[in-house]
């Protein structure tokens, strides 16, 4: 009978058989458990039982996150603002493009506590209505980006070769395009009023960057001996780069593109500023905020309210970039 | 005595609790002597020697308790400014990483001179000149070519020779060296071991080897102190220590490593794993482990045992020590 | 003597030192492997020893097939390996496994123990039917000293020993005949080493498996193998049964290496020489000529560096432990390993006649010597 091992990290306490409760902490859960097979071998017996808990990295990230009062905050914040995305009329009960002309930069009224813009137009409403655009645009300009990125960057890292050095090359030269010079220029000759113009422009300037990311930690993950295991046990690239490569290399990605996210918003807002972004009658953020920003001595209240929606939404998926790479980062394990 | 550490505990504040790393250790050393601290990882050998040198990261760490006496003198009461001229001056560390240890941006030269400008406030050529001359000392051939070269340039054991020029420097009386030769292949760690054990002798300075390897200890210790689990479990002349271990553990040890001058049958394994620093077990922490294991031992912490008296004292922390010497 | 099991005749392997950035011309290679060839027989361990950057590690690798040799050949079973089209290697593959040096970075961290175990069974779905492998990757965890219950964890849940246990298991989820194990206890603490040996050697036994195992560590070394291989600077050196190296090695780099592996036994300070080698190994990208070990060598005369000298049996050992192969031109015996015995277990093989007792005897002269 060969000699057992004892679990990693056995307390090899004699509990009296008491339950810790398992109360959302990183450890204990597994603890518990271990406690009472310990105490078994101690005793010299067979461990028994169910001995089944998994825990993965990913479980325990969230263990983590969970705690993370970072995390916290902005994810309700988000929550919040994803919500109001999709339901403006949750908290919003007029029309943000009702506008009246007599009421043009009233400061706060009842029913309409932030006032009114230039044109007569309700600042809350339109507050809120802005929500939509920002974070239709972020979330799609960042899936795009990122999906494009990874997906290049990640073929890039993992076969290297020339297929690698072009695509550096590639990435380089969209890297030297600056921004709003690139927006002012490929933006002004487009004419639709979607979304999509901005969105794919952002997806272009986007996705070098992911795929710089991606393609760095492939190469790393790739160089670990259980790749070179599942290749001596003959696994195909399909195989290694799903199975094995890619699960361990998507947390960098998922952190850079968090945070890409709340300045991928912003720089939404900015084009929209210049009047190349998303054009009206799409209500956005960067377009109340030009527009405001004219009149800023006369009424001040027309660009606080969407500048501060603005800056509190680019903090939260900041935030929550932090919080993610706080808990994802093996280094502070 | 040249330093004594007596009763040193040290916690660690960690996610899960807090971790004892050292629980009570004990240990000695006098001018001219070398002291093996020997221990699996986690035992809290680097720890301590941490906590000598006053390295300590602190937080998470923290002495919770005991007194450190470098001639006479107790470093834990010290000032801090007091405590960092003694520091590199008269007690230096050499580390196991020479490479991550060494200044990659700077020349071995100006990291060596370095010592001398700040320590002693030499002039820079002056200083540059003692370089030279402590290469040498660490026979680093063609010190003088290679005196501006980056620690990259150097090989493994060349840069660990730097690391003791280094330590060197200032002439410390105390030098601990925290597992110098684990990264070298054995070659080149027949050379840096050489060279440390030559420049004791001629400086006369008390050496604190910490190392797994029992080979390494039983090739240039007088006295070995064994630690487990944050304890010293057994401390004596390194002789009597091969000869007839007084601890389970450290007879364990001993029976466990395969040997170069006989074929040998199956090895001896301890069972299980070094415990957990959150979970020691109660009574004695090496109980789950020990073939001799009583009830006693996992009720009763052992105390140190004294086992013979002279010249050097041999203690082990064993209920059964006499069974143990005598199986 | 039957046909070996493994046969490796003059691999070589080069790595080429380029420069530039898009168009690549080659300055030179690396060369880690330079012409290496051994034998493996059925149920025998042969270990492979050197230092860092002897090219013990790239031989393991090209036996396993994850790097291809630039030129040589590896048999199995008397079929060379090196060159099969990818099906014919993925049939190979199933009979030689390798076992990883650090347990830490050879376990995906995203996959439970038991998909670690299983995925051999998912690349070769001939060797298990689906509905097996659950049972069949608890009965690995066994045979290795693990509970079944654990195969839904994760790697992190595990200490090194167990790590390793479990990058054994992986190992020897195709049943395959031969096992290369690349420094499989040197990550490992002390008291934990000795567990891992003595499974590794119940299962040689109980699957009555073939080893290359290769390791830097000379004692770990002599405890395991029937035969040894010393290498220095991609080449062997020397080779033989463990006591026609250790007890009688005849090269000089043998011996230096030997004598400077401390013993666990202060008696042997008195009565042990060391060889103490001066300088570093040279780089394997300008490796010295002739004799690639002259320059580190005391006994290195101008004919070391204008001939290379072959690793055969030197001709004036006719018969005895001293006649097995030793690329030296002036291959001589010198005892480095000092005899301290310890009281409790009897020396377990009769001293050769030749040798002195104990201590260190002087150094018998070849022939050719002056």
């Amino acid at each position: 009978m060969p000699e057992r091992d004892e679990p990693a990290y056995d307390p090899l306490q004699p509990g009296e058989g008491e339950a810790i409760a398992p109360t959302g902490q990183g450890g204990p859960m597994d603890l518990a458990l271990d406690e009472a097979e310990s105490l078994e071998k101690v005793l010299g017996d067979e461990p028994t039982g169910p001995a089944e808990k998994a825990r993965s990295l990913w479980s325990d990230a969230w263990h983590q996150l969970r705690r993370n009062p970072v995390f916290i905050v902005s994810s309700l914040l988000i929550l919040f603002l994803v919500l109001i995305a999709i339901w403006p009329q949750l908290i919003a009960s007029g029309d943000p493009l009702h506008c009246d002309l007599s009421k043009s930069q009233q400061g706060s009224a009842p029913g309409h506590p932030f006032g009114y813009d230039t044109q007569g137009c309700d600042v809350y409403t339109r507050t809120v209505y802005g929500a939509r655009a920002s974070i239709t645009v972020g979330v799609c300009a960042t899936l795009g980006a990122a999906l494009l990125g990874s997906a290049l960057g990640g073929l890039a890292g993992f076969f290297g070769h020339w297929g690698d050095a072009l695509l550096s090359r590639i990435a380089d030269i969209f890297f030297g395009i600056p921004v709003v010079l690139g927006g002012l220029v490929f933006l002004s000759v487009v004419t639709s009023t979607t979304v999509w113009p901005v969105v794919g422009f952002i997806v272009l300037l986007g996705w070098p960057q992911l795929a710089r990311i991606a393609r760095g930690s492939v190469i790393t993950a790739k160089q670990n001996d259980y790749v070179q295991a599942a290749r001596a046990l003959g696994a195909g690239n399909t195989r290694l780069l799903l199975r094995h490569v890619a699960p361990n290399a998507v947390a960098p990605v998922i952190v850079v593109a968090t945070i890409a996210l709340g300045t991928y918003i912003a720089l939404e807002a900015t084009l929209s500023f210049l009047g190349v972004g998303l054009r009206p009658p799409t209500v956005s953020w960067g377009i109340d905020i030009s527009n405001a920003a004219s009149q800023i001595r006369n009424a001040p209240h027309m660009l606080l309210y969407p500048a501060g929606a603005l800056s509190l939404t680019v903090l939260a998926f900041i935030m929550l970039g932090d919080a993610v790479r706080d808990a994802l980062d093996p280094k502070l394990r | 005595m040249l330093l004594e550490v007596r009763d040193l505990h040290v916690e660690f504040t960690t996610r899960d609790g807090v971790a004892k790393a050292v629980n009570g250790v004990d240990y000695s050393v006098d001018a001219g002597e070398t002291l093996a601290v020997l221990g699996e990882s986690g035992s809290g050998k680097s720890v301590t020697a941490q906590a000598v040198m006053g390295i300590l990261d602190m937080p998470p760490g923290r002495i919770a308790g005991g007194e450190i006496l470098f001639k006479g003198k107790d470093l834990l009461t010290m000032r801090e400014e007091e405590r960092r001229r003694i520091r590199g001056a008269e007690m230096a560390m050499i580390f196991q990483d020479a490479l991550s240890s060494l200044n990659p941006v700077l020349s071995v030269g100006a990291q060596l001179g370095e010592m001398y400008e700040v320590h002693r406030g030499l002039s820079r050529k002056v200083a540059r000149a003692k370089a030279v001359e402590l290469m040498d000392r660490v026979k680093i051939p063609a010190a003088r070519q290679r005196v501006g070269d980056y620690p990259h340039q150097f090989s493994g054991g060349m840069r660990q020779r730097i690391m003791i020029a280094m330590a060197l420097a200032l002439e410390p009386s105390l030098i601990i060296a925290d597992e110098p030769t684990t990264a070298l292949d054995v070659t080149v760690q027949a050379q840096v071991m050489d060279l440390l054990a030559e420049l004791q002798r001629e400086l006369n300075m008390g050496l604190i080897l910490i190392t797994h390897d029992l080979g390494v200890v039983a090739d240039v210790a007088d006295k070995i102190a064994v630690m487990y689990a944050g304890r010293i479990v057994e401390s004596a002349p390194v002789h009597e220590i091969y000869a007839a271990p007084a601890h389970p553990y450290t007879r364990g040890l001993l029976d466990s490593i395969p040997r170069l001058d006989q074929k040998g049958q199956e090895l001896y394994a301890i069972k299980g794993l070094p415990p957990n620093l959150l979970h020691i077990p109660p009574g004695c922490a090496f109980n789950p482990r020990c073939p001799m294991a009583q009830p006693v031992c996992r009720t009763d912490v052992p105390p140190l045992y004294e086992v013979t008296e002279s010249p050097v004292p041999r203690t082990t922390a064993c209920h059964f020590w006499k069974e143990c010497l005598h199986a | 003597m039957p046909e070996p099991i493994l046969e490796v005749k003059e691999l070589v392997k080069h790595y080429p030192l380029t420069q530039g950035i898009l168009f690549k011309r080659q300055i030179g290679a690396v060369r880690a492997v330079d012409g290496v060839s051994f034998g493996l027989h059925q149920g025998e361990t042969l270990g492979i020893v050197g230092e860092s950057g002897c090219g013990k590690s790239t031989v393991a690798k090209m036996l396993v097939n994850l790097e291809r040799p630039t030129s040589g050949t590896i048999s199995y079973k008397g079929e060379d390996i090196t060159r099969l089209p990818a099906r014919a290697l993925k049939a190979v593959r199933r009979n030689i496994q390798m076992v990883f040096q650090d347990p830490y970075t050879s376990l995906n961290p995203r996959m439970t123990v038991g998909d670690i175990i299983g995925e051999p069974y998912e690349i070769h779905p001939e060797v298990a039917p689906k509905g097996d492998r659950r049972r069949k990757v608890q009965e690995l965890l066994d045979v290795v000293g693990l509970n079944p219950e654990y195969i839904n964890r994760y790697p992190h849940q595990f200490s090194g020993g167990q790590r390793q246990r479990i990058g054994i298991a992986r190992g020897l989820a195709l049943r395959p005949e031969v096992i290369v194990a690349d420094e499989p206890v040197s990550a490992l603490d002390v008291s934990v080493q000795a567990q891992v040996v003595n499974l590794l050697e119940r299962l040689q036994d109980e699957f009555s498996l073939s080893y290359v195992f290769i390791a830097h560590d000379l004692s770990i070394v002599r405890h395991i193998s029937d035969r040894v291989g010393v290498m220095y600077l991609g080449r062997i050196v020397e080779t033989g049964t463990d006591t026609e190296i250790y007890e009688h090695p005849t090269h000089p780099y043998t011996q230096a290496l030997l004598s400077a592996v401390p013993v666990p036994d202060p008696r042997a300070r008195a009565i042990r020489e060391r060889i103490i080698l001066s300088g570093d190994v040279p780089s394997p990208a300008n490796p010295p000529s002739g004799c690639r070990f002259r320059t580190r060598c005391w006994k290195a005369q101008e004919r070391c560096a204008v001939e290379v000298p072959p690793l055969a049996v030197p001709q004036w050992f006719p018969s005895g432990p001293r006649a097995h192969p030793s690329a030296c031109h002036f291959a001589a015996e010198k005892r480095v390993v000092p005899v301290t015995a310890p009281p409790p277990s009897p020396p377990p093989a009769a001293p050769p006649p030749a040798a002195p007792p104990t201590g260190l005897p002087g150094e018998e002269r070849p022939p050719g010597d002056r």
